[in-house]
């Protein structure tokens, strides 16, 4: 006999659904009375540090349609490569930059949109730096357990191309599905959830 | 905030064969919906290690009470007045203070207020169906609303999502990030649910069913329900080898 190790297991994920906006975005579906706003609508204020930003993007189904019900929450370091999070010990993050953003796709086009800055550099575990990145996470009805990727950007090709991450993605050919587009003056992160270009997805 | 030590180790990993997998036909839309490639593994980096945290100013006093928070006139709503209580925990069994739980339900008819919901139920004119609140130093949360009604749903010709009300969760980390549902303890729909099928252990299934917590029922008033969630655990960071400036 040994001692029980006495883990809990973590509670089972079920999807979000197609009115997830009542919980997450109430006001988006026209309940205006309860919240004052929908957590996540800002992530930036006047004083926030860095490059302002705007990210676009839908996602699509295994047919290329777009998702209109996903929810699409991000996590991002500031300007300068600090989260403003409890866990971050290097420093202290811009109190101005919240660094996580919730959008629901559009009723009608499925498209979200972040207005945000280009987050820093961040280290990898072993210190070398990772290329800057926005952390996303998808859920939306039929959508069993929410979706992690990451956006990197189109104009850091050096950093790209030593990032820990991106070189260890073995079929190479998938990377371009983890880099935004520069597209008049935005960058468009668009998500395949299925398909010759599927995303590629994290298991974290 | 806890004056507890800050952690900033990586999660334990996730149980992918307790958790349900992406495809799922008999539940079709996951069909298009689904990855069909594998997933990336990424042991946690700072970007996954750690998460946004949201404080008491965010958010109002009376957000986890239903029965009052959309109500304009006063009235309370129809169905059955039930609390829903419990506590965030880690797989440890360490109570999580500061998570942030967001819920939504359908009213007592089965229908919920949103703009692209057609069922035939009617609509609370004193029902909302959302609310909120942060744990507190010992892990735990309670809503106050009514018992939501069961639902007809297109998937097969005759199928019907049993009781039940959505939970978002953050805890202290943006890996930990879960958004499941919680069913309600001899609801004979549960087993029933392409939905709740997709988890593929039966023991999985019965963590999401919230027993009838008569201790805490308040006499002549609200029946209970106990739902307590459980996030991934964090592991230690005793003996790593930390670089200086990581």
């Amino acid at each position: 006999m040994t001692q029980p190790l006495e883990y809990l297991k973590e509670t089972p994920s079920q999807t979000a659904g197609p009115y997830v906006h009542i919980g997450c975005t109430p006001n988006f579906t026209g309940i205006n009375n309860v919240y004052a706003e929908d957590l996540g609508t800002s992530m930036v204020n006047d004083l926030t540090e860095g490059e302002r930003i705007t990210v676009k993007g839908t996602v699509f189904d295994g047919m290329g349609a777009p998702v209109k019900d996903a929810l699409v929450e991000v996590w991002q370091a500031d300007a300068k490569g600090l989260y403003n999070s409890p866990s971050e010990m290097r420093g202290a993050a811009d109190p101005n930059f919240t660094g996580w953003g919730r959008c629901p796709g559009d009723m009608e086009t499925g498209e979200f949109t972040f207005e945000t800055v280009k987050p820093g550099v961040v280290p990898f575990k072993d210190g070398r730096p990772m290329a800057p990145h926005i952390t996303f996470w998808v859920v939306a009805r039929g959508i069993n357990i929410g979706l992690h990727t990451r956006m990197y950007f189109p104009d850091e090709d050096a950093a790209n191309k030593s990032d820990p991450i991106l070189t260890r993605i073995e079929h190479q050919q998938r990377v371009p599905t983890l880099i935004a587009k520069k597209e008049d003056g935005i960058y468009r992160f668009d998500i395949h959830l299925q398909g010759d270009n599927e995303t590629v997805f994290f298991d974290i | 905030m806890s004056n507890k030590k800050v952690e900033t180790g990586a999660f334990f990993s996730r149980d992918r064969a307790w958790q349900p997998p992406a495809f799922t036909p008999t539940y079709k839309t996951s069909v298009l919906r689904s990855p069909r490639k594998a997933l990336l593994s990424l042991d946690n980096t700072m970007s996954e290690i750690t998460g946004p945290v949201f404080g008491h100013n965010q958010i109002g006093e009376f957000d986890n009470d239903l029965l009052l928070n959309f109500s304009e006139t006063g009235e309370l709503p129809v169905g059955e007045r039930i609390i829903v209580h419990g506590r965030v925990l880690d797989e440890r069994g360490v109570p999580v203070p500061g998570a942030l739980i967001e819920m939504w339900q359908a009213n007592a008819g089965g229908r919920y207020r949103h703009k692209k919901e057609t069922y035939l139920a009617p609509l609370d004119p004193n029902f909302g169906g959302c609310g909120r609140i942060i744990t507190d130093d010992n892990g735990f949360y309670s809503f106050r609303t009514v018992k939501p009604g069961p639902y007809p749903w297109p998937n097969g010709v005759n199928d019907w999502r049993p009781a039940h009300i959505h939970f978002s969760v953050f805890g202290h980390g943006f890996a930990q990030r879960l958004i499941t549902q919680m069913y309600f303890e001899g609801d004979p729909l549960i087993w029933k649910c392409p939905i709740v099928r997709a988890i593929p252990d039966e023991a999985a299934v019965n963590q999401l069913i919230a027993p009838l917590d008569m201790a805490n029922t308040i006499p002549m008033d609200s029946l209970a329900y106990k739902f307590d969630i459980v996030l991934r655990g964090r592991r230690s960071t005793l003996f790593e080898n930390r670089r200086e400036g990581n």
